[in-house]
């Protein structure tokens, strides 16, 4: 095969390459999700999905589109950036959400869980339980 | 009269940039209302930040950045090989708190985005006191070695970057 055949070949095939891998851990990322025992655990099925999953099929387009579409496209970029960013504001916002009903700090001391551990300090816990009152008549501690 | 004009230079030139990603050309007059928009946005939105982060624009930003995308790579691997191969009951999720050195609320989120991103562990919580940041990891045999490993692989180096 002479040098000027050869390279569409191995682009189509590293592109074949980046799909499956691509493919292949959005797969075990969602397997995760669905096999992992505890919401925490869980949590870190996404994560990994929404990284290497789906930047090995970003990778993938951006390489296709260079050389069998209109030319290079940068959109791949922005999409990467968006998702890197959200990513980690959703876990973080499902995280707060399930400490914040699984570990009450109001109620009495022999029902917290111990699981969770407390921030070194005397006048300090994690923000979502240090967090002031909406209103005086707030009634989140009487459950 | 440029620092009045332009009052974030970093966010002017990332909002430029990312104009023209959008459009996805290089025209000068693609550019050009990119530019307006890129020194009218930061004028008009300068009440939301009114401390703003100085970050050093340079070498160890870009390391960081290749740190931390190959990082994300390789713990891509360990974790699909924990959920494929490890069995339910041999897994060691654990809560860690880390002791923050950093102090400005940017840095701080910055960490904790690359926590997040970093198969394995998700960042969970900040304390009140914004001292320590409590994170969820999968699975760790040894909790003081994966935040010690953290700090110096993260942190320090965020140190340096927002200083």
């Amino acid at each position: 095969m002479s040098p000027v055949t050869l390279l569409p070949t191995l682009l189509d095939a590293l592109t074949a390459f980046l799909i499956v891998l691509g493919g292949a851990f959005a797969l075990i990322g969602s397997w995760g999700l669905a096999r992992l025992p505890a919401l925490m655990t869980r949590l870190h099925g996404p994560t990994k999905a929404s990284t290497l999953g789906v930047g090995g099929i970003i990778l993938a387009s951006m390489l296709w589109f260079a050389h069998h579409g209109e030319g290079a496209s940068s959109h791949e970029l922005l999409i990467t950036l968006f998702l890197f960013l959200s990513a980690p504001i959703s876990a973080n916002m499902i995280a707060k959400a399930y400490i914040h009903r699984r570990f009450r700090r109001c109620s009495a001391p022999e029902d917290v869980e111990t699981e969770l551990p407390a921030p070194p300090g005397e006048r300090t816990d994690w923000a979502t339980f240090g967090a002031p009152e909406p209103s005086e008549t707030s009634e989140r501690c009487e459950t | 009269m440029i620092a009045r004009l332009l009052p974030h230079p970093g966010l002017t030139a990332m909002l430029l940039v990312m104009w023209m990603i959008v459009f996805n050309s290089l025209n000068p007059g693609v550019a050009l209302l990119g530019l307006v928009f890129a020194v009218l946005v930061p004028l008009f939105s300068a009440p939301f930040w009114p401390e703003r982060a100085r970050i050093r624009f340079g070498w160890p930003l870009l390391a960081y950045v290749l740190l931390v995308v190959w990082d994300i790579v390789v713990a891509n691997f360990q974790v699909a090989r924990l959920i494929l191969f490890k069995r339910t009951r041999d897994f060691r999720p654990a809560w860690l708190s880390i002791p923050l050195e950093l102090h400005s609320a940017e840095a701080i989120t910055v960490l904790a985005g690359t926590i997040s991103l970093t198969p394995g562990t998700v960042s969970v919580d900040i304390s009140t006191d914004a001292r320590h940041l409590l994170v969820h990891a999968l699975h760790t045999e040894d909790p003081e070695a994966e935040i010690a490993q953290i700090k110096t692989r993260y942190e320090r180096r965020l140190l340096e970057i927002f200083a």
